[in-house]
This record gives C-alpha cells, structure tokens and sequence, in this order.
C-alpha cells in the first residue's frame, strides 16, 4: 500500500468531532407508541382537536403498513416499541428574548458556532432553533412579520395559523405517503412553518438549526414552507448531533409549495453523528421531502450536502404541476467509514414546458456504500418537458462502494430527458501531482473532492457553502484551504 | 547542486534504475536521452518522490541533504518541479486556485509570507506573458479540456509561478508542434539563472536546438552509459542507441 493511500485512510478515519452532550433535565414520553401516545404528544402540545384526529388517522394507517426494503441500505430490525416519542426540554414558561435561555443550552449552541446572539447581531440570519423537540429560541420574527411573513415552530403555526396549516399540511406529503412519512404524522414533536405572503421576497435566509439531543428519543420534525404567488424565499437547514451509542431514529417530514410565479431554495446541510468506525451508534434519516411547483413559472430548488447519519434514505422531490415550472435538485452525499446513503430525488414533470435538472455527487470513502437512486416522470400532458440529469460518483480508497439507480418514465413523446453519469477514483496520480508542487496530501485530497463537489456548492448561499466545504472538510480530512 | 549516486531503483519488483551516477551544477543545463524503457521517467519520477518507485540502494544529495528521506511535498518545497509528461486533470479547480495554495505552501515553508490574490494575480499575469498563454486557462479547472500543447505550456507556466531551483522536464517535447515547443523553450530559457538547475529527459535532439544542454547523458538499460558535450546529441540522432548498447555488451 503506497503512503498516498495511507494518507486517505488516515483522513478517513477521522472521528466525529462533534460528540458532546448537553446536561438539560428533558420531560419525556414513556418509551413506546401506542395511540395514547399519540394522545398525549397531542395534548402536551394543547392541540386542537383537528390536529389529534389527523395525528390518529395517521397512526391508524401507519399501523397497517410495513418499513420499506427496497433501499440498498442494511441495518437492524428497529423495534419501534422501544423508543420515546416525545422529549421537551423543561422549560415551563415561554420566553420573550434570548437571555431567558437555558445558559446550558446556549452553550451547547456556542460549542456548535452558531450563537445565536452572534447569529442575530452578524450574520442576519433568522435562527428558528429547534432543540430536541421544541423550539427554545426565535429570532428576526418582528421584522419578518412586519412583511406578513411567517416563520415560527409547527407548534405556533398550529395555534396561531391553523387555516394555513389545515389547507397545506399533508397536501405535498399525504399522512399515508409511506411508512416513515406515516410515523412522523402521527408523532411528530415539532418543526418549522413559514409562509411567505404574495409578492414579498424574503429579505434574509431563514435559517433552522436541529439538534437531537436527549438520549434515545426519535425526532420528527415536519416542516412546511408556503410561498404564495409572485414570492422568494431561501431556507437553510443545518444540523449536527452529539455522540451516541445507540443507534437513532430521525423520520422528519419537509413540504414545500410553491404558487404561480413563488420560488423556493431549500439548502441542507447534514452532519449527524455517523456512528463510529465500526458503525456503532450513528443517526438513521429516513426523511421525506417533497415540494409542489402547483402554480405555473413557480421554481422549487433542493440543494442538500449530507456528510452525516449512520443510515441516509431520503429523495428529496419536485412536482412540476404548474407550466413552465421548474425543479432543481444538486446533492453531495459523502459516506465514510460504515456509512450508507440511499439517496436522490423526484422529479414528477406534469405541466407543460416543466423543466427539472438533476446533479448528483456521491463521495465513498472508508466502508461506505453509496447509492443514487432517482426517479424523472414525465406524464401524459407535459409537453416538452425537459430534464437533465448527472450523477458523479467519487470513491476514495478500494473498499467502499458507489450505485446508481436512475429510474426513467416517458410518456409524452415531446419531452426530452437526458442522463449522464460517471465513477472516479480519486487517483494515485493526482494527488502526487498537487503534492509536487508542494501541497501536503491532505490539502490535496481537500482540492479535488471539494472541485468534485463544486457544481452543488455553487447553489449554495454563500456563507452555507463555506460550511459545506468545511462540515466536507471533517468528514473526510482536517480543514479545507 | 544535484548529487546522484549509484541509484537503484525498482518497481513491482523489477529492477530500472541499476546505479545512476549523476552530478548536476547550479546553472547547468543537463539532458538525458535514451531508448524507449531504459529508465528516463522512473529516475525523474524517483527524484520526485514517487511512492510507487522502491529505490533500493544508492544515494541522492540535494544542496547538502538527503534527498531521499524528503517527503515529495518537502522536496517539491525545497524547489525541485516536475514538469509531467503526462500532466494530470484536477476537475473543479481553477488553475489559479491551484497554484495560489501551491505557492503559498512553498513560500510558508520557506517562511515568507502568503501573497494575497491581488499580489498573486499581478505576478501570475507577467509570468504568462513568457509562456504566450490564453488567460482564459487561468480559470479553467487544472489541465481539464486542455490539448495536449496546452498542458505542457502549463507545467512550464507553473514552473514560472513556482520559481525552483532544479527543474525536471519529462518529455515536455512530446505532443508539441514547432510552434508551441519553441514558446515552451523560450520560457524556460528566459527563467535560467545562475542559480538554479534543469535536466531535460527527452527522446529527441530537437528540444536541445532550443534549450542548449551543458552536458548530455545517454541511459540505457537503467544506467548512463556515455555522458559528453551537446554534440553527442547530434550523433544520437544519427546513429541512434544501439551502438551505445553494443559497447556496453562488449564493456560487459
């Protein structure tokens, strides 16, 4: 085995970095899940009737269907009996600014980088923090509003907003869309909800921050995102979790939609606790995402670099119902050590003249198995659709692994559909080439995964690109130049 | 400058390099030449530190070190380029961007301060005008969609930026045409000084119309057979190898 090598095991061995965990008393929910479950999430969270009797319809489907074995991912038989379905920091009263905040909390977040003070003061950035399951801290909100712009927890969206949330919940991702999107319906703690008003474009980022914390407790976020006629809105999604043992449940719910003319930039960035080398512990993200473009020229964009989790199966999706519209999706998914990743996306063209582009990056390293699973639809009336697809896979090191699974239905003989893709090995002769003029080879393989990666981290917003080059950075080697 | 001394070296196992003696002056220019397979690549390779070469005996002096101990990147710092024959594609990162941090690896390692963008890019810009290059390159992704010309313009543009002291050319010849192996001559004529070194590896006479070498060696079979003057180089082209292979059996 030449050094080069070495060098690429030695970086692909790093450790998480970010396992610490936060000393907070969490009120829970006995372990298990049963309809009293269900009940009590409900009304611990003073829910309308409404909402309970949506949460049980969930339930009651969930209880009819199996866990999904299609994915090319392995893990063991989850016994859903055996986790807590709801854990909320104690916190009995609400806040009215920042200084309220657990100072454990805070420094949780300040350990992170991402103080919120800092946050609210620097960046301009609105943080919705989501810790474990309820939302401890909003910030930007008065001048968000002052625009009629929502963004509040699911929580408040439900008490305050609840005609919204009635017309949108569930109208991109029904309650019985698949067994992971059952679950979340029927537990879900809490998440985010934003609308943003007709014309307005959304002056800042909104920005959420996940951190799953108490020990064995399943998170399941839902977040929904409406973009009214004629708006703009970027939302980035960014989160880390602490050092476990026990393997993780996170079954979130994301839906977005989009009216005539809206458009909405979904970024992710994921670096959930992996598991260690052996692939102990380590987060399983079954996540559903799905946006709607359900008015015409409305755009949605899925911009997403997964570094962490034990276990990834998500698709994050577009359904381009409204003419002209478009659907982007760009994602870097590394995989190191025994990580999996199912992942890719959804692109279900039917209006007219719909429009989707497909850029896929997959990085292997380690054991990691990597796989690209999409799906491009084009139905009956989508006349001259269009999509375009490319998937990149990049394998560091001779054991991990890379897939593509590209799943193509045309029905419309107008539409054109194109798909490109390609597997590389980060060769022994590049990095000798950049180590001759005189970079060390962590520099190197630094350079050529983060050039491999560059087509998504240019859909980024500035400040999260530079967070994904560094969470890349971690994951697979020290820092990036 | 440059001190190699009865270098062996091997590869899966198969002997190349069989006792390379090799001395090398500041300011001197030295070409060596040789058949297909007698060993001219592997001994720039070894010197650069290419781990797929095991050298099995001898030793190489590099201003007072030991070369061999260095790591590539350590001697590529200490000012040892080599300029590829096969200059490899770095898809996504601009040129520019590769050699900032390329030179700025070198120039910490030699504690000076990082140049900033502004300094680079003013530097870059006069170092382009010796290689007649399209600026258009400079953004590019690192030697991605060039032709062949292009990139051996390119390690001899680098090699501008980087500034060595000995400088390696592994048939940086090959694939140009007349034109282009004239710019690329130039440019490396106009970067001679003093105090720095080149070796030419190269299967032609040719190139050495445009780069006059001090001396010419011959290697064959994995050792250098005659060293001489730059006329040798005319005879080589002449008579070509196998009279040099011939003396060698009868010297054997």
């Amino acid at each position: 085995m030449t050094k080069e090598n070495d060098s690429i095991e030695q970086l692909t061995n790093q450790e998480y970095k970010w396992g610490f965990v936060t000393d907070i008393e969490a009120d829970s929910a006995p372990r298990g899940l049963s309809e009293d479950t269900v009940r009590l999430i409900s009304s611990k969270k003073q829910e309308p009737a409404w909402m309970l009797a949506w949460r049980l319809k969930a339930f009651a489907h969930w209880k009819t269907m199996t866990e999904p074995t299609w994915p090319n991912v392995h893990y063991p038989k989850i016994d859903y009996q055996d986790a807590i379905y709801y854990s909320a920091p104690k916190q009995k009263i609400s806040l009215n600014s920042l200084d309220e905040v657990d100072p454990e909390l805070r420094r949780t977040y300040e350990k992170l980088g991402i103080s919120l003070e800092e946050q609210k003061r620097l960046s301009g950035v609105a943080v919705d923090a989501v810790f474990d399951s309820v939302s401890v801290a909003t910030t930007f909100k008065k001048n968000l509003s002052e625009l009629g712009i929502i963004f509040c927890s699911f929580s408040e969206a439900v008490r305050e907003h609840p005609e919204l949330i009635r017309q949108y919940l569930g109208s991109v991702v029904p309650q019985t869309d698949n067994f992971f999107a059952a679950l979340n319906s029927a537990v879900f703690s809490d998440g985010s909800f934003c609308y943003i008003p007709k014309g307005v474009r959304c002056p800042m980022e909104l920005s959420t921050y996940f951190r799953i914390n108490a020990a064995e407790t399943g998170q399941f976020e839902r977040t929904l995102i409406v973009a009214d006629e004629g708006s703009y809105v970027s939302y980035l999604e960014g989160c880390t979790a602490p050092m476990r043992d026990k393997n993780q449940l996170h079954a979130a719910v994301v839906e977005l939609v989009a009216l005539a003319n809206a458009q909405i930039k979904y970024s992710t960035v994921q670096n959930w606790y992996p598991g260690d080398k052996e692939g102990k512990g380590g987060i399983y993200n079954f996540v559903t995402k799905r946006g709607i473009c359900s008015g015409a020229n409305s755009k949605i964009s899925w911009t997403q670099v997964e570094t962490g989790s034990a276990i990834t199966w998500k698709y994050p999706g577009v359904i381009l119902k409204g003419d002209n519209s478009v659907g982007e999706f760009y994602s870097v998914a590394v995989t190191n050590n025994r990580q999996q990743a199912d992942t890719g996306t959804k692109m279900i063209h039917i209006g007219k003249n719909t429009k989707s582009t497909i850029v896929s990056k997959g990085i292997s390293g380690g054991h990691g198995n990597n796989s690209y699973r999409g799906l491009v639809q084009i139905q009956k009336g989508a006349t001259n659709a269009r999509n375009f697809s490319q998937c990149d896979s990049l394998l560091l090191g001779d054991t991990c692994g890379a897939h593509t699974f590209p799943y193509i239905e045309v029905k419309n003989t107008s539409s054109k559909v194109e798909h490109e893709a390609s597997t590389s090995k980060i060769g022994e002769d590049q990095i000798f080439y950049c180590k001759q003029r005189g970079l060390s080879s962590e520099d190197a393989v630094n350079m050529i995964v983060n050039g491999f990666c560059k087509e998504v981290f240019r859909e980024l917003p500035m400040e999260f690109a530079v967070e994904a080059q560094k969470l890349l950075g971690i994951s697979l080697e020290g820092s990036v130049g | 400058m440059l001190e190699i001394k009865n270098l062996h070296a091997s590869v899966n196992g198969n002997e190349i390099l069989t006792g390379v003696h090799l001395k090398v002056n500041a300011g001197e220019v030295h070409a060596i030449m040789g058949p297909n397979g007698s060993g001219k690549s592997t001994l720039a390779q070894v010197l650069a530190g290419r781990e797929a070469y095991e050298v099995t005996a001898g030793e190489v002096r590099y201003n007072g070190k030991d070369l061999l101990e260095m790591s590539p990147e350590d001697r590529a710092r200490e000012g040892i380029f080599l300029a590829f024959q096969y200059p490899v594609e770095i898809p996504g990162v601009s040129n520019t961007y590769f050699l900032k941090a390329a030179l700025n690896s070198v120039r910490k390692y030699r504690g000076l301060a990082e140049l900033d963008a502004v300094d680079f890019l003013a530097m870059v810009k006069q170092k382009m005008g010796i290689l007649e290059m399209d600026k258009t390159l400079l953004s590019r992704p690192v030697n991605e969609g060039f032709s062949g010309g292009e990139k051996k313009r390119n390690e001899i543009f680098q090699m501008a930026v980087l500034d060595p002291k000995l400088a390696i050319l592994d048939e940086t010849d090959s694939g140009l045409d007349i034109d282009a192996l004239r710019i690329v001559a130039d440019g490396v004529n106009k970067l001679r000084t003093k105090e720095n070194a080149v070796v030419v590896v190269t299967h032609y006479q040719r190139l050495l119309n445009y780069i006059v070498p001090d001396v010419v060696h011959v290697l064959v079979e994995g050792r250098i057979v005659k060293s001489g003057p730059k006329e040798l180089a005319l005879e080589l082209e002449e008579r070509g190898y196998d009279w040099l292979k011939e003396e060698e059996q009868v010297k054997a």
